[in-house]
């Protein structure tokens, strides 16, 4: 049985990294806004759904015209990037605005709701646009980055068999790094990054200290939003098929990132997600070889959620989180 | 020069009456104290100067202009900046990075210079960490740059949170209780800093303290609350002489 585990773990490694960094990016978005606002904005992960919608939009757009097919794929990868991130980032900003600052002051449940609320809004809308320029929801967009690489696993050691990789795998892992390793800089070294972290300290002081919260809020959500909305790109790149219900499992997968590296901690959303996709990749490849068959591939799910429940009963600070004592 | 002038100052929280109808005025670079028995409604005072409440009724004007009805940060960007009475710095943060936020609206980057990494952001960061790590030195604090602020002893917390309000380079600074819970020594240091401070950094300062020597020491103009009500006002000696004041501090036997 160990032989097989490990036979099969070279592609169960390749495969969880990527599917753990777009975990990871998404984990961001929710980690980031919890840090600032203590509100888990449920609508996240709808919002990478509208990501994934406007990237392929632009990528049948772009691609409809002929002179496009001159241009090589990655820069039109990074271009479709930008456009889609700059859209989500705005949209974003927009849901905070017209949803979130006026309930402000509200008891943290109210926002909750708001944020359900808003993302059955986003999906309906997301299904109506979808529908009428499509006629059908489920959208399936062109096929980029589809040649495929066999990583020579083998020849390190005859126990591991080669692991197949498509290179879209590469794609969305490489850009899912550069925008982690982006953002990390933005916050840590630069001056609204800062203004961030004290908003999310004390945001009285921070006022006080003539930071506009407000305009800090604001940044956040674009930024979560943005890189919500090219995760959404990137995962419409890699499967090619998707469907205006794809946010919710794969929102409630982030959130559970975000938990397990610590909710409000960047790097650990990073961590988090990272290590989901991993444990995630390896149950499905292993479930019902170390089960006896008991338990297949398709309960990877409950395997996530599992660990949510675990986390939160041994752990509730999550990995990298640090436990605060109730005041009193 | 007047710098800053309260007209019948009123806030109520409901039925209570926190202050009630004061009026004062700060001349530029003279040390101001705000003084009363706890309760006399001196924080509130200095939250409604900084844009945290707004008053009920009443003026405040900065450089003859009003600054009623702005927000916190609007406020400290027309050039008032404090501390607290609990000590309020972001303790995850270093220290130098309390500084920097204090910072924050004196740097000119936006957001595409930061995204673009352009020369100038850099320059720019590079000269506040620079103009930080003075402020630091001022305080003594340079050999504790990178320590987060929470691990810092009290007293050398009480004097970051001055840094860091200075670093917002503002016109006028209210010290809220900057001398509550340290030791002779510290309170002496303090003494002095305050003392300079005004001179070196343009500053005029109000401070709320309960520590008479100190306010005694280094103010020129005292101002006395006591429920809420502004119940005396003049230079040292005046105050110490005032039967008013006396009896809010001691009760009435001590006057008769």
């Amino acid at each position: 049985m160990l032989q097989e585990v490990l036979q099969s773990l070279p592609q169960v490694l390749v495969d969880g990294l990527t599917l753990g960094a777009v975990y990871a990016v998404v984990a961001l978005g929710y980690t980031m806004v919890y840090g600032i606002l203590q509100l888990i904005n449920f609508a996240h992960g709808e919002v990478f759904m509208s990501g994934a919608f406007i990237g392929t939009a632009f990528f049948i757009l772009i691609m409809g015209m002929g002179w496009a097919a001159e241009i090589p794929q990655f820069i039109l990868l990074i271009i479709v990037l930008v456009l889609t991130a700059s859209i989500t980032g705005l949209v974003g900003v927009g849901l905070e605005r017209v949803a979130y600052r006026p309930l402000r002051n509200a008891p943290r449940l109210i926002p909750l709701i708001t944020a359900i609320g808003i993302s059955f809004i986003l999906q309906d809308v997301v299904r109506f646009i979808a529908e009428l320029f499509n006629g059908n929801y489920i959208v399936t967009g062109p096929s980029l980055f589809s040649e495929q690489i066999t990583l020579k696993a083998s020849s390190i050691s005859s126990i591991f068999f080669d692991a197949r990789i498509k290179t879209s795998f590469l794609i969305v892992l490489g850009v899912a790094i550069v925008l982690m390793v982006a953002l990390d800089y933005f916050v840590n070294k630069t001056k609204w990054g800062t203004a961030m972290r004290a908003v999310a300290l004390d945001r009285e002081t921070a006022s006080l200290m003539s930071i506009n919260v407000n305009k800090v809020i604001s940044i956040t959500f674009f930024i979560g939003s943005a890189l919500g909305g090219a995760t959404g790109v990137l995962f419409a790149v890699q499967y090619g098929t998707i469907d205006p219900y794809i946010g919710f499992i794969l929102g409630l997968k982030a959130f559970i990132a975000a938990v397990l590296g610590g909710i409000g901690n960047i790097r650990g959303a990073m961590l988090g997600g990272m290590l989901l996709g991993l444990m995630e990749m390896f149950a499905s490849a292993n479930l019902s070889l170390l089960t006896g068959g008991v338990f297949g591939a398709e309960y990877k799910d409950v395997f996530a959620f599992a660990i949510l429940i675990l986390v939160l009963i041994f752990k509730p600070e999550g990995l990298l989180g640090k436990p605060t004592a109730e005041k009193v | 020069m007047t710098i800053l002038e309260v007209n019948s100052l009123t806030k109520q929280f409901g039925g209570l009456t926190a202050n009630k109808d004061i009026t004062m005025t700060v001349e530029e670079g003279k040390i101001t104290a705000v003084i009363g028995p706890n309760g006399a409604g001196k924080t509130t005072f200095f939250n409604m100067i900084t844009g945290v409440y707004q008053p009920t009724s009443g003026d405040i004007k900065l450089d003859g202009k009003s600054i009623v009805g702005l927000k916190p940060d609007e406020v400290a960007k027309k050039g008032i900046s404090r501390t607290f009475q609990n000590i309020r710095l972001f303790g995850e943060m270093s220290v130098i990075e309390n500084v920097l936020v204090g910072m924050h609206t004196h740097l000119k980057t936006n957001l595409l210079g930061i995204l673009l990494n352009l020369p100038f952001t850099k320059k720019e960061e590079a000269s506040a960490e620079k103009e930080a790590y003075r402020l630091l030195e001022y305080f003594e604090l340079d050999h504790l740059l990178n320590e987060k602020a929470n691990n810092l002893s009290y007293g050398a917390q009480r004097k970051l949170e001055i840094a860091r309000a200075l670093a917002t380079k503002p016109k006028l600074l209210l010290l809220d209780e900057p001398a509550a819970g340290m030791n002779p020594k510290e309170t002496r240091e303090l003494t002095e800093v305050i003392k300079r401070m005004g001179q070196e950094f343009n500053v005029t300062v109000i401070l709320i303290e309960h520590d008479m020597k100190l306010v005694m020491e280094i103010s020129e103009h005292i101002v006395v609350l006591d429920h809420g009500e502004k119940i005396a006002e003049g230079n040292p000696e005046e105050i110490r002489t005032n039967p008013k004041v006396i009896e809010a501090y001691l009760g009435s036997a001590a006057v008769h």
